[in-house]
């Protein structure tokens, strides 16, 4: 029995320290990626550029799966107790649909594309109902790159 | 195949519309990845086997939908919408769907 609560607070105490620090890490990744990519730019629009005719379309996606920290899990069990917003989760979905949208943009931007359009987002849980208590989300971003027809010369 | 999720094509005009086409793919997880992942899911982070998974099986979808929009003559689709849901335990359906099109 004193094992079993040893464990606990071992898996608790590991998933906090190690989970904030890759939560911390991916949010720096994030950051310095976005910043990068900001020059391309992803609108929800679908309204064509007035010289639309002189760009090539192109589906492009980005898909990641994340799972959140056995801490974070935990605190999650808490709050649905008590109600209120998870924020544990509201980050783990953040970083998920952020991730996945840069994912998008570095397929855009390899296919050298100025601009992507109509971007739509998509959430899949592969674990609903499975009951293994795995909690992990999987976002898809897509849209449709333009990318500037080559000049003949 | 020109595939957009755009409903208009600039330049170019729809000469015929052929209807939805659709293609869909079910993947479940295997043993492997899923002891892999309830070991990730102790710490956070990005379960990489997963988000393979999950993008071979949308690329088996969008062959899928390919290869019906052939079959019917299209040598376009637009407006392409992507769906997920989980049928069984562990398994998750892509469904991939889109209006077939024939362009000038």
């Amino acid at each position: 029995m004193s094992f079993q609560i040893i464990l606990f607070l071992l898996l608790l105490i590991l998933g906090y320290f190690i989970g904030s620090y890759l939560e911390r890490e991916h949010y720096r990744s994030i950051k310095l990626r976005e910043a990068k990519y900001n020059k391309l730019p992803a609108v929800a629009s679908k309204l064509l550029p007035p010289e639309a005719e002189s760009f090539e379309q192109r589906l492009v996606m980005g898909n990641v799966t994340i799972s959140v920290d056995y801490f974070k899990r935990f605190l999650a069990t808490l709050h649905n107790f008590f109600g209120g917003s998870v924020t544990s989760y509201e980050t783990l979905l953040d970083r998920a649909r952020r991730e996945a949208l840069l994912r998008m943009k570095v397929e855009a931007d390899n296919l050298n594309a100025s601009l992507v359009l109509n971007v739509k987002y998509e959430t899949a849980s592969i674990y609903k109902g499975s009951g293994s208590g795995v909690g992990s989300v999987e976002v898809l971003a897509y849209g449709t790159a333009m990318i500037p027809k080559q000049l003949e010369a | 195949m020109l595939i957009s999720n755009l409903e208009v094509i600039p330049d170019r005009k729809v000469v015929k519309h052929l209807g939805l086409v659709q293609g869909s793919s079910v993947r479940a997880k295997h043993v492997g990845r899923d002891i892999m992942a309830s070991i990730k899911n102790l710490f956070g982070g990005e379960l990489v086997g997963y988000t393979e998974l999950l993008s071979e099986s949308r690329e088996e979808a969008m062959e899928r939908l390919i290869q019906q929009a052939e079959s019917v003559g299209a040598n376009a689709v637009l407006n392409v919408r992507f769906s997920t849901s989980s049928v069984a335990q562990g398994a998750a359906e892509i469904y991939v769907y889109g209006t077939g099109v024939i362009l000038e």
